[in-house]
């Protein structure tokens, strides 16, 4: 099937080698249970999980591990049975190369999982929105293309405007990226009927299932479990393959001819974009009773020697994947999240798969060419989706002039790399930007935080003015009344307490205080009159940490 | 250091662009050597041994690398595109002097590549042409009518300043601009002076095949999107729109449209000197009007200026405008209203 | 006679140019914020006096009277001079010394509570109410209120008082700029 005519386009973006074929020669198979599982604890964005479980708990799989009672939030689970063994700082997916909260788990082997919840039932539609929101919610469920956004919270912000169209985004636009492919290859109906339950709840006049026209096997395969399936207005659309047509705002601008406004939501103009694999997650969790404990990544890329797809917990280190696909071919591996184009460089295999982990891309770091200097092309111009002025913004970034940069429309950069790979000097301009709005946005922190330290202050001087004015009323009143009484009265009206008792007291503190530190230098404070059960509980965490220390060897 | 993505980049280098810009002359070169002798080749051996010797000290004395630098070919650039601006058979020392001033004013003085606002080979073609006004009018006659040329040794002799030059003096004249140019002014019309035997078909002898020459060059670079097509355009109707008018109005008074476009340096200067894109507009809509203005300019430099050919203080005094053109020509932003549906 | 009339014109040509600046400077008056409020603005609001002045609205109204250099802020560092030199009109100068070293990493003051004998002397002392306490009670020090100034370091009689570098979170990490080697001498 061709692209559709009638499609509209939007300006720039690249024709990119796609590298599709080479992950797509093997069927998708399951990695299995890994050695070690490291689970993040937070695996979205917006507000952070608090753990529910202790270190030493043996947890069942499909077990809640983590939650957050805010709305902006979605539970972890355990995706295979087995004993937390830890929850503290690991190496996680970061550009900054920080660590973050993970479970370690080590996995039984048994995979024993909590009894499944009771399907969804009822009749009413009205229930069924309700207990089908409560299920995405309660089973984790986030946007698995890539941002990892909250999906209860994002449908039901959007089901307070009036949705019209309902676009699934099976683009998959960046190269390398298969994961999306084979899901819409091996299993569409469980794609489609995702798609039933967001038609349920959202209730759009059309749907539009975006695909690019380099998955053709795919699109024959959606189109087949569609008329089996046979939802109502909904269609696939065939559109031409140019990166980054997956970006939300260029595949609306495609399949509706919308300009979402810059700042705006997609919700505002009626359109809700969803991931063809959120909709699996979400099919799985309303029919099989699975919460998100699992998704697909594509292992591909030159350094590594089976490229292939696999069904992968989250939590397993990337180098069990790694190792399934035949392990590396070069000798110097760049490994790289997500695809070449908007992927985050990892440091170490030992990083694991979380909820927005679509691939796994391994480079070779040999291939990093020489920077030059702008030489003012254009180039960048012209391939920019935005429509922005990538070298204004590179001046303007590089030279720290950040309010010309943010005039220039930076923060309407989507980053797709675009202009950095077609610019001849090489220059990294995403990284440009990236700094630019880092450092807009602690400017604006710091402005708040400036703006809020001189309300306290100025509120402190008048509270001081005022209590001055206070103390100054007062004693003028006694004053006069002083003057009245002055013949009746003998002796002090002092109301102040005798100075020396005060500095006594005071004199008492310093020398308790001075004790108390010299102490503090000589010996540990807290290891003596220890409790039997407090004694018992340190003699475990001993053995523990020799246990750990051992095992590490 | 945390690389940001993306990690890969399948757009061909800065240098391979310069030495497609390179290739691109060559067609051209040719034919000026073919029809005016050997004096170019000396000029530009000079040229290049001179900028890279320049850029190289220079670089030295900034602290920086040289390899890097040196090896993105945008010295020997402008070195050739400068070679082929000033006369044939120049002194050498003319020659370092310019090139010292365009590597140095024109280029390094604002940071090197890319950072300077004007075109490097222009500034060095401009400041010789103010300083030595005899030197950079001794042009020399096409082959074909001279009949006699200086061969290779000779030409880097008479360079160098080793032969005696009144011995070669009768091979000297004025471009074919410069000649239109006197011929006007003495009151001579249009047609008269093209009876002239240094001119040919619809230029002047020499010049226009090497005009076409450039021409073809050009379509090279756009067909390898080393330029794109907006500053030729824009140029060519800059010059041919007031060119054409004033033509139909008194065809004696003033060049023809076609001379005006196949003469001095205007085909070199619309696919090789004006679309040097580090001085030239970035927006394509700024590019159209940064073509016309230099087309127009050069029209009325040729026409009521003082010197014959006017596509160097053209092209300079459009770089002065760039920031300005800039400015104005913004395309819209992906999700901004233009200002008047606000 | 030639003179009169020269002097004339060009008296007449004074002033009605002074007549057209004059009305232009009343009729397109901008009304805008006093400086003062406009430096105050652009200074970190640390309150903690090492410029001189008792505060950073005194420093500002200093600054807006000229009797002041834009270069005493220890806390604001290079941004604060260079934007107060931008706003004014003037060169930037380099941080003044003898008032101060400016920290990159910011700090915020942390109570050994351990220590803390209750004494309210750093509650008096601090200028943003960012110590929570009462006489002979625990005091703790509000972290997200804390501006660094070290204020309440000297009035603490036991000096249980620490500077501490504030922890970088994920949520703040913000990306470098790119540095190569042949370019990393004049990257800013």
């Amino acid at each position: 099937m061709s692209a559709n005519p009638g499609l509209h386009r939007f300006h720039g973006g690249l024709h990119l080698p796609d590298h599709k074929q080479e992950s797509l020669t093997r069927p998708l198979e399951h990695a299995g249970i890994p050695d070690q599982i490291i689970l993040r604890v937070n695996q979205h964005i917006g507000e952070e999980n608090e753990p529910q479980v202790k270190v030493g708990q043996r947890v069942l799989k499909r077990q809640v591990l983590a939650r957050s009672s805010e709305f902006v939030s979605a539970p972890v689970h355990a995706p295979t049975s087995g004993i937390i063994r830890a929850i503290e700082k690991r190496p996680v997916a970061h550009a900054s190369r920080m660590s973050a909260d993970c479970f370690v788990i080590e996995p039984d082997g048994i995979e024993e999982g909590l009894e499944p919840p009771s399907p969804i039932g009822s009749a009413h539609r009205i229930d069924k929105k309700d207990a089908i929101l409560r299920r995405i919610r309660e089973f984790g469920i986030v946007g698995l293309g890539g941002a990892a956004f909250p999906t209860a919270a994002k449908i039901e912000t959007a089901d307070r405007y009036n949705i019209k169209t309902l676009i699934i985004n099976g683009a998959e636009c960046e190269p390398y990226i298969t994961c999306d492919d084979i899901l819409m290859r091996s299993d569409p109906l469980k794609v489609l009927r995702g798609i039933a339950s967001l038609q349920l709840i959202l209730q759009p006049r059309e749907t539009l299932i975006g695909i690019e026209d380099n998955k053709q096997a795919a699109i024959a395969a959606m189109q087949d479990a569609l008329d089996k399936l046979g939802l109502d207005n909904t269609r696939i659309v065939v559109i031409p393959t140019l990166y980054p047509s997956g970006g939300e705002k260029q595949l609306i601008r495609i399949l509706t001819g919308i300009e979402v406004r810059s700042g705006q939501l997609s919700f505002e103009v009626g359109v809700f974009c969803q991931n063809v694999g959120t909709c699996a997650a979400i099919a799985r969790a309303i029919e099989e009773n699975e919460p998100l404990t699992s998704r697909i990544v594509t292992v591909t890329g030159p350094g590594v020697r089976n490229p292939s797809n696999w069904t992968a917990k989250l939590g397993t280190p990337v180098s069990w994947l790694i190792e399934k696909a035949g392990g590396y071919s070069v000798d110097e591996p760049m490994l790289v999240m997500g695809g070449p184009m908007m992927g985050l460089e990892l440091e170490s295999d030992q990083i694991p798969v979380v909820k927005a982990t679509n691939t796994i891309l391994v480079l070779d770091k040999r291939d990093q060419p020489t920077v030059r200097e702008c030489v003012r092309c254009g180039q960048c111009t012209e391939a920019c989706p935005a429509q922005l002025l990538p070298q204004q913004l590179y001046w303007y970034s590089r030279s720290r002039q950040f309010d010309h940069a943010e005039q220039y429309h930076l923060f309407d950069c989507i980053e797709c790399g675009c202009c950095a790979a077609v610019c001849p000097s090489h220059l990294p301009l995403v990284q440009y930007y990236r700094f630019a709005k880092g450092e807009i946005w602690e400017q604006r922190r710091k402005t708040w935080k400036s703006d809020q330290s001189r309300r306290r202050h100025e509120f402190r001087e008048a509270r001081i003015q005022k209590q001055k004015a206070l103390e100054e009323e007062r004693r003028r009143q006694k004053r006069e009344e002083l003057a009245r009484k002055k013949a009746a009265e003998s002796g002090d009206q002092s109301d102040t307490k005798p100075p020396a008792a005060n500095q006594d007291l005071v004199k008492a503190a310093l020398e308790r205080v001075k004790a108390r530190k010299k102490s503090a230098d000589e010996a540990p404070r807290n290891t003596t009159d220890l409790t039997p059960e407090q004694q018992r509980q340190i003699d475990e965490a001993d053995q523990r940490r020799r246990q750990m220390n051992k095992d590490k060897q | 250091m945390i690389l940001s993505s993306p990690f890969v980049n399948p757009s061909a280098a800065t240098s391979r662009m310069m030495l497609n810009v390179l290739l691109a002359l060559v067609p051209g070169t040719i034919a000026y050597v073919w029809y005016f002798g050997m004096g170019l080749i000396v000029n530009l051996v000079f040229a290049i041994a001179f900028a890279l010797l320049f850029e190289a000290i220079i670089l030295w004395l900034r602290k920086r690398p040289l390899k890097p630098y040196l090896s993105d070919y945008s010295a020997v650039v402008t070195a050739w595109l400068f070679a082929l601006c000033i006369p044939m058979h120049s002194p050498w020392w003319l020659v370092a002097t310019g090139i010292g001033f365009a590597m140095l004013a024109g280029k390094h003085l604002y940071g090197g590549l890319g950072f300077n606002p004007f075109n490097p080979a222009m500034v060095g073609y401009v400041v010789l042409l103010i300083s030595f006004p005899k030197e950079m009018t001794t042009w020399f006659q096409p082959i074909p009518i001279s009949q006699d040329s200086l061969g290779l040794i000779d030409a880097f002799a008479y360079s160098l300043g080793m032969l005696d030059s009144a011995a070669w003096d009768s091979l000297t004249s004025a471009t074919p601009l410069d000649l239109h140019k006197t011929g006007l002014s003495m009151n001579l019309m249009s047609s008269e002076i093209r009876q002239s035997p240094m001119f040919g078909d619809f230029g002047g002898i020499g010049w226009e095949w090497i005009a076409n020459w450039w021409f073809i060059g050009g379509l090279f670079l756009l067909y390898k999107r080393a330029i794109r097509w907006h500053i030729p355009v824009a140029m060519t109707a800059g010059l041919l729109v007031p060119a054409t008018m004033a033509y139909v109005i008194n065809p004696d008074s003033v060049a023809s449209p076609a001379f005006h476009l196949f003469s001095g340096g205007f085909l070199l200067g619309a696919f090789f000197i004006a679309t040097d894109p580090v001085t030239a507009s970035t927006t394509h809509r700024g590019r159209l009007i940064y073509g016309f203005f230099i087309g127009f300019m050069i029209f009325v430099i040729r026409s009521w200026g003082g010197y014959p050919d006017g596509v160097a203080f053209a092209v300079l005094l459009a770089n002065m405008c760039v920031p300005l053109i800039d400015y104005y020509t913004q395309p819209r932003v992906f999700g901004v209203k233009p200002p008047e549906e606000r | 006679m030639l003179i009169l009339i020269a002097v004339l014109t060009l008296s007449f040509i004074a002033g009605s140019f002074g007549l057209i600046l004059g009305y232009a400077a009343i009729r397109f008056k901008v009304e805008g914020n006093p400086i003062v409020d406009q430096v105050d603005a652009l200074l970190p609001q640390t309150q903690c006096g090492q410029c001189g002045f008792p505060g950073c609205r005194p420093y500002a109204e200093a600054i807006a009277k000229g009797e002041a250099p834009i270069n005493q802020c220890p806390p604001g560092g290079e941004n604060t001079i260079a934007a107060l030199a931008d706003l004014l009109d003037v060169d930037a100068l380099p941080l003044n010394d003898e008032h101060g070293e400016h920290s990159d990493v910011p700090l915020v003051a942390v109570i050994d509570e351990n220590n803390c004998i209750g004494c309210t002397l750093c509650i008096q002392a601090c200028p943003v109410d960012a110590i929570l306490g009462s006489a002979k009670h625990m005091h703790t020090i509000i972290e997200s209120e804390c501006t660094g100034c070290e204020l309440c370091l000297p009035p603490c009689p036991v000096d249980c008082i620490d500077m501490l570098p504030v922890k970088q979170t994920l949520a703040d990490w913000k990306w470098a700029i790119p540095q190569f080697r042949e370019r990393d001498a004049h990257v800013r």
